[in-house]
């Protein structure tokens, strides 16, 4: 496991603790404020998270975060993208799409987020819009009805303008 | 007991909200549940609002009001516009289209006919939800609400009788009446294993007196099912109502809903509900006056499918890993916290109110002997129509898919369908006049599960998607029993080798006697389940896996290991481009004579395909 980069603030982390009363109970909300902070969980985040609440351990709180396919041990890119490989997707044809997606930010198979940092990819089982499958997500925004091409422009607009 | 004094009439608030959706006028309802948002339904109703604002008189109204409502179910046909009043419903309305329904029809009554569902079999427009066969055949109780009022509004959901059956338990003020209600409406859990919701009750509330919880479960991971998600969207206030009819039978004070992290729309609007049903006092302390008090919490997932599993779900509240627990002890006696413990699937406490209102028997008449009332199934794959579907138990797979599904989408021909996700199985033709219930399902060797019906053509490898499944399943393994864990790996790699042609026939009872030794050794739900899959379609569809393994071929032409690129030489002109693009040096051949492929050679990764500008080369 990296130590990363990501300086972290116990200031902020503090924070966000308090704002879920310390609760042991509340470790998942917490991990989900952390990463939405960082992008992912910085390793030195979770020893600090695990220390500081009574009744958990920086071991503990790794068991939840690696338990749970929501957390991410390294950063993620701007630009998430999630493609749905539910049962309704799978039938109409995401694997054709996730693999446009590859061939285009040129990731190689299980390869997290591209080499600029700018986009992660990753397959998610069903988001709930079978009826329009099959369904990419990128940062909260459902793209209905995919095909390779129409999935290869979206990407081509999405770092047209990020330039 | 003496009945309680509520400081509310009900009756009252009704008319209240009644009133004020009179004063709407015309009301257009535009479906903004994921699927219709994903099609644009925001802008479809910024526009109709702005064309509204600029008009004063409309022909019978004086004035329109533009709703956004939760799921109508028929995701694929959004954006859906519906106009009760003018008895119509159009389909895949876009912004630019906004105009010609405001103009044409609301202000000068001519319907816009190519805005209009074609019936896929008679090819005609058809003009309102009654004469559309994917709703007319329906029949909706727990989405009953689901894109007919705004899922934003609180007096809405009251103007629809929201809150009165919560009224009516706390105003009689007889918990044990209540069980009994449910106990004997037959009511089942609708959220895979189908045990009688009236009896769980029963076990949690024989603990009344100390703290104990009510837990809603709404998260809803199978691949293929959404009912959960349409119904937190699109009517949250029935779900809390349902809460907290449970929570006053059982004595709970506190209530969690755990909802997955994937559907942040369902999470915002629950909690708006909450919020709006404290401020009435139908939450929180102290309800309408009486002396039952309940706080509810949403709890959001982090991505396990496993905490669907009850008591994975409590250690995943609890903020541990989602590890399912041994039972005994049952949640009704020792689960969150430690404490007695209600749960329930979204969909089961979405039928409540309307059982407390109109009765177990009005319940218990619709359905079969053993499963009562309707269930709601999420209906998608190779169908005409696909979407969120609910009807009486008992009612035939042919109804469910040729009748409201519109029949199989471009000619092709019905294989299977696969029900209950990644726990069900693939049932086939010989299955569809079976009347679909709890126990006839298990019986073809399937489960309703959560309700996700795939259907599936001659175009789909049933090898194949029983390995998509196995893959599912393995990834979601929690790992704390061995034979879940690493026997559903092993199933995985045997079907991955014989959907790549290389099987061997002695693998078809290894996989069959190893799916038995999961179902039996494993803890909870997933495991007792996951090799569902694979012993159906090994039921069913032993041919195609002799086919991939014997034949070395896939019936459906999906398994690309079994297929082989061939260059036609009677169309091949000896242009060379494809020799020139192979990246494996496969293809052989001389200018302006026919070329070959090295069958040895080939990957098969189709560029020569792709790049033939004579369509000489094809896939078989």
């Amino acid at each position: 496991m990296s130590a990363g980069s990501t300086v972290i603030s116990t200031a902020k982390l503090d924070e966000i603790i308090q704002s879920f009363d310390s609760k042991k109970s509340n470790l998942i909300a917490i991990l989900q404020k952390v990463q939405e902070v960082y992008r992912y969980l910085p390793e030195d985040a979770m020893i600090y998270i695990g220390e500081k609440i009574d009744g958990l351990s920086p071991a503990t709180v790794f068991g939840v975060a690696t338990f749970y396919a929501q957390f991410s041990l390294e950063p993620k890119g701007k630009y998430e993208i999630k493609v749905c490989d539910g049962t309704a997707c799978h039938v109409r044809g995401s694997m054709p799409v996730l693999n446009a997606i590859r061939a285009k930010l040129n990731m190689k198979d299980k390869q997290l987020t591209s080499e600029n940092g700018l986009f992660s990819l990753e397959t998610v089982s069903c988001l709930g819009a079978c009826g329009l499958a099959p369904v990419v997500v990128i940062n909260d925004k459902v793209y209905p009805q995919m095909t390779s091409d129409a999935i290869t422009i979206i990407l081509d607009t999405l770092i047209k303008e990020d330039k | 007991m003496e009945k309680t004094n509520l400081n509310i009439n009900m009756q009252n608030e009704q008319d209240k909200a009644k009133e004020l959706i009179k004063s709407h006028g015309l009301r257009v309802l535009v479906c903004a549940g994921t699927g219709c948002v994903a099609n644009g339904s925001l802008k479809v109703i910024e526009k109709f609002k702005e064309l509204g604002a600029n008009v004063s008189i409309l022909t019978q109204y004086d004035k329109m009001t533009v709703v956004p409502t939760g799921c109508h179910g028929f995701c694929e046909q959004g954006v859906l516009v519906v106009i009760p009043d003018m008895k119509i419903t159009y389909v895949k309305v876009k912004e630019s289209d906004v105009e010609e329904i405001f103009e044409s029809h609301i202000k000068n009554n001519k319907p816009v006919e190519r805005l209009m569902y074609v019936d896929p079999k008679t090819h005609q427009h058809v003009p309102d939800d009654e004469h559309i066969n994917f709703y007319a055949k329906q029949t909706r109780t727990a989405l009953a609400n689901c894109g007919n009022i705004n899922a934003e509004s609180i007096d809405e959901a009251i103007a629809v009788r929201g809150y009165e059956a919560l009224a009516k338990v706390i105003e009689e003020n007889n918990p044990d009446n209540v069980i009994e209600t449910i106990e004997k409406s037959g009511l089942r859990g609708r959220g895979g294993g189908g045990f009688p919701t009236g009896r769980k009750w029963k076990f949690t509330a024989a603990n009344r007196g100390g703290k104990s919880y009510i837990v809603c479960n709404g998260d809803e991971g199978d691949p293929g099912a959404f009912m959960d998600r349409s119904v937190m969207e699109g009517d949250p206030h029935k779900l809390l109502e349902g809460m907290a009819i449970a929570a006053f039978a059982i004595g709970a004070d506190e209530g969690y809903i755990y909802v997955r992290a994937e559907y942040p729309l369902a999470i915002k609007r629950l909690r708006k509900a909450i919020k709006d049903a404290e401020e009435r006092n139908f939450l929180g302390k102290n309800i309408m006056g009486s002396n039952f008090s309940l706080d509810i919490h949403i709890k959001e997932g982090a991505g396990a499918f496993v905490c669907g599993e009850e008591t994975a779900l409590i250690a995943s509240i609890e903020g541990e890993r989602g590890m399912p627990r041994p039972k005994p002890p049952f949640p009704a006696n020792k689960g969150l916290f430690g404490r007695p413990t209600l749960i329930n699937n979204v969909e089961t406490l979405a039928n409540v109110p309307v059982i407390i209102l109109k009765g177990a028997d009005w319940f218990s008449q619709m359905g079969t002997a053993t499963s009562k009332g309707t269930k709601t199934f999420a209906l998608t794959g190779d169908v005409n129509n696909t979407g969120l579907i609910e009807v009486p138990m008992g009612t035939t797979l042919r109804e469910i898919i040729f009748d409201i599904g519109g029949g199989m989408r471009d000619g092709k021909k019905f294989k299977a369908v696969q029900i209950g996700g990644p726990s069900g199985g693939c049932l086939t033709e010989e299955h569809l006049d079976i009347p679909m219930d709890y126990d006839n399902l298990i019986r073809a060797g399937a489960m309703v599960g959560s309700g996700g019906l795939v259907v599936m053509s001659d175009k789909t490898c049933i090898v194949e998607v029983a390995r998509f499944f196995m893959n599912f399943t393995q990834h979601e393994s929690c790992g704390k029993c061995v034979p879940c864990r690493e026997g559903t790996k092993n199933l995985l790699k045997m079907l991955e080798k014989i959907v790549a042609g290389k099987g061997e026939m002695k693998d078809l009872d290894e996989l069959e006697e190893l799916a038995h030794v999961v179902k039996d050794g494993s803890l909870c739900g997933l495991g007792k389940t996951a090799p569902n899959p694979v012993l159906s379609t090994l039921k069913y569809f032993k041919d195609e896996y002799i086919a991939h393994i014997k034949d070395k071929k896939c019936p459906a032409g999906v398994c690309t290991a079994m297929k082989k690129v061939i260059i036609n030489e009677d169309l091949c002109r000896g242009c060379t481009k494809c020799a020139r693009v192979c990246p494996v040096g496969a293809i052989e051949g001389t200018v302006k004579n026919p070329h070959h492929i090295n069958q040895e050679k080939c990957i098969k990764c189709e560029a020569c395909l792709t790049n033939c500008p004579f369509r000489a080369i094809v896939l078989e």
